[in-house]
């Protein structure tokens, strides 16, 4: 079996849900090795499949942008030729893997939302258009670098050897020349992080600009909180939480979109959640043709009911 | 003085029924196009660095007849110059070809000193392109900016990330992405339509760049798109209209999914 290379996002140590997706699909391909640049907890690495764990000490990786990080992978791509180079569709992600494979002269996929092995040949999937359209891609030159959405698949825990290699590289003096001079943390919000969260609830214009009922039924799903463009543009929630085409794309299993039309541009960032439901005061609303269950109504009325039911009903 | 090249992009607009064409490339022909909306925002930023001091927007674009359009719009706007790269030889390149031909058209320009990008662009929206020009030329990528000063030599930017806000420091040539965030792009005034006409435009070819045809387009990318299907549509859900009980019906849906 042939080594498949993970990029291992790690904050604090801790291993975020979408590398264990990684290390799960790397295991379609090949065996797969762990990339860590700091540390990370090895543990989980291997609990879930990390055969090698790569690690990289330096600097130089947290004080500038992807370059050095870029570099270091493109090397360990030339001593080890893996079947395969995955790494999370973020946009540090998209920038590291479009890196690497233009230094190893390799086919790039970007947002693959799955990938899929048959004997050596990778077939990945894209979702185009505003979920429009699904296509289906081959590399047709050297060892695919792919980045894969978070939620494409379920991480299983299958134990590897997960022994570890102290790694350095050699940084070039260009990938050193744009510095991070101050990074300021955001205040956690203690939901789940909006891409990665198995259940989004949104607000829009609907809201008139208060969101206290949608983070309150969120809270009691134990969901992640979403914004349209137009709640965003009228400055009612920060940028960082926006579904769109100019904001984040989710795919959870369950979306709740409430007060929020359904333009084209929302559409983009939620097309593909595995389940859609609505409340909207309008019963023309074009969200109402995406989904599974829909309320006409106010949401200040029905996601307050809504909240003490889900109450009730967890007891 | 200060040069920036902005690279826009023709692309179909997302209002209308896109599509693909029989080779599986984007359909770019049976539906009206115009400058990607996203790359208002690095024409406008760009014009914003220039008014505040001295210097010159050159737009760039890579793309059919038709796309002259779109470097028409940038004109318009206020960029000074514009330039349109044209081949055969061009169509069905993906990122990487397209990023190679935009890079030797840079090469080309040669004495600028910033590179501007929108975000991503409205249709295949991968947002990697100004990376990949980055890294054929050897500089560094402040990807989705917020904020762009420059101050002589120095550019900061500020970029909002999911977990935190980065400042970023960087002192020559530098590409940029510049999100939606930056602030609104300006409508061309009548005054803009009319000097746009005057403005100059050079359309340069493949071999004009050095650029090997062999090396682009469709049958020399370095991924083939083996298949394309449209979404299902979504079967027509359940609708119910609140009378007093839309959110213990709601709920119920979602207990009968198993989502509570």
């Amino acid at each position: 079996m042939t080594e498949v290379l993970v990029l291992i996002d790690a904050p604090d140590g801790k291993v975020t849900k979408p590398s264990l997706e990684l290390l799960t699909i790397a295991r379609r391909i090949g065996e797969p090795s762990a990339i860590v640049f700091g540390s990370a907890d090895n543990g989980v690495l291997a609990e879930y499949g990390a055969e090698k764990i790569y690690t990289y000490d330096d600097s130089a990786y947290s004080d500038y942008l992807v370059g050095p990080k870029a570099e270091a992978i493109a090397q360990l791509v030339g001593e080890t030729s893996p079947a395969a180079v995955l790494v999370a569709a973020s946009t540090e992600g998209k920038e590291i893997s479009a890196r690497v494979a233009l230094k190893t002269q390799a086919g790039w996929i970007g947002d693959a939302v799955d990938v899929q092995a048959d004997g050596g040949t990778i077939t990945t999937t894209q979702s185009v258009f505003a979920g429009n359209f699904t296509v289906q891609s081959q590399i047709t030159q050297g060892a695919p670098v792919i980045s894969i959405k978070p939620n494409s698949t379920a991480p299983e825990a299958v134990a590897g050897a997960g022994a570890v290699e102290a790694k350095t590289a050699d940084i070039s003096d260009a990938a050193k020349t744009a510095k991070i001079t101050s990074s300021k943390e955001k205040a956690a919000s203690g939901r789940p992080e909006l891409t990665e969260a198995a259940i989004v609830v949104s607000g829009g214009r609907g809201t008139g600009g208060d969101f206290t009922e949608v983070e309150a039924f969120a809270d009691s799903l134990g969901a992640a909180v979403g914004a349209s463009r137009a709640a965003v543009d009228s400055g009612w929630y920060p940028h960082t939480f926006q579904v769109g085409q100019t904001g984040k794309t989710v795919s959870p299993q369950l979306y709740v979109a409430n007060g929020i039309s359904g333009a084209i541009q929302h559409r983009a960032g939620m097309q593909t959640s595995k389940t859609i439901v609505a409340v909207n005061k309008d019963d023309e609303a074009p969200i109402f043709e995406l989904v599974d269950f829909g309320v006409v109504g106010d949401l200040k009325a029905v996601l307050p009911q809504a909240t003490e039911a889900v109450k009730q009903r967890k007891g | 003085m200060t040069k920036i090249v902005v690279a826009v992009k023709y692309v179909p607009d997302a209002t209308a029924d896109r599509t693909f064409s029989a080779d599986n490339t984007v359909d770019r022909a049976g539906v009206d196009g115009l400058l990607s909306e996203l790359d208002e925002y690095a024409v406008e930023q760009a014009l914003q660095v220039v008014e505040a001091g001295e210097g010159e927007v050159v737009v760039l674009t890579v793309g059919p007849d038709d796309a002259a359009d779109a470097v028409r719009k940038a004109l318009q706007m206020g960029a000074d110059a514009g330039i349109h790269v044209q081949d055969d030889a061009i169509h069905g390149s993906d990122a990487f070809a397209t990023s190679a031909i935009l890079a030797a058209a840079i090469e080309k320009v040669g004495d600028y000193d910033l590179l501007f990008f929108g975000m991503a662009s409205t249709d295949a929206g991968l947002g990697v392109v100004p990376t990949l020009v980055a890294e054929r030329l050897g500089l560094p990528a402040v990807t989705y900016a917020s904020e762009i000063t420059v101050d002589g030599e120095t550019v900061t930017i500020r970029r909002d990330g999911d977990v935190a806000t980065q400042e970023i420091e960087a002192t020559g040539k530098l590409v940029v992405s510049v999100t939606d965030q930056t602030g609104e792009a300006r409508y061309p005034s009548f005054k803009g339509i009319m000097a746009a006409k005057k403005k100059p435009v050079e359309e340069w070819t493949l071999a004009d760049l050095g650029v090997d045809a062999a090396s682009v387009g469709l049958d020399n990318a370095w991924t083939k798109v083996e298949s394309f299907e449209p979404r299902p549509p979504r079967t027509a859900g359940e609708i119910v209209t609140d009378e007093g009980d839309g959110g213990t019906k709601l709920v119920d849906f979602l207990a009968s999914k198993k989502f509570v």
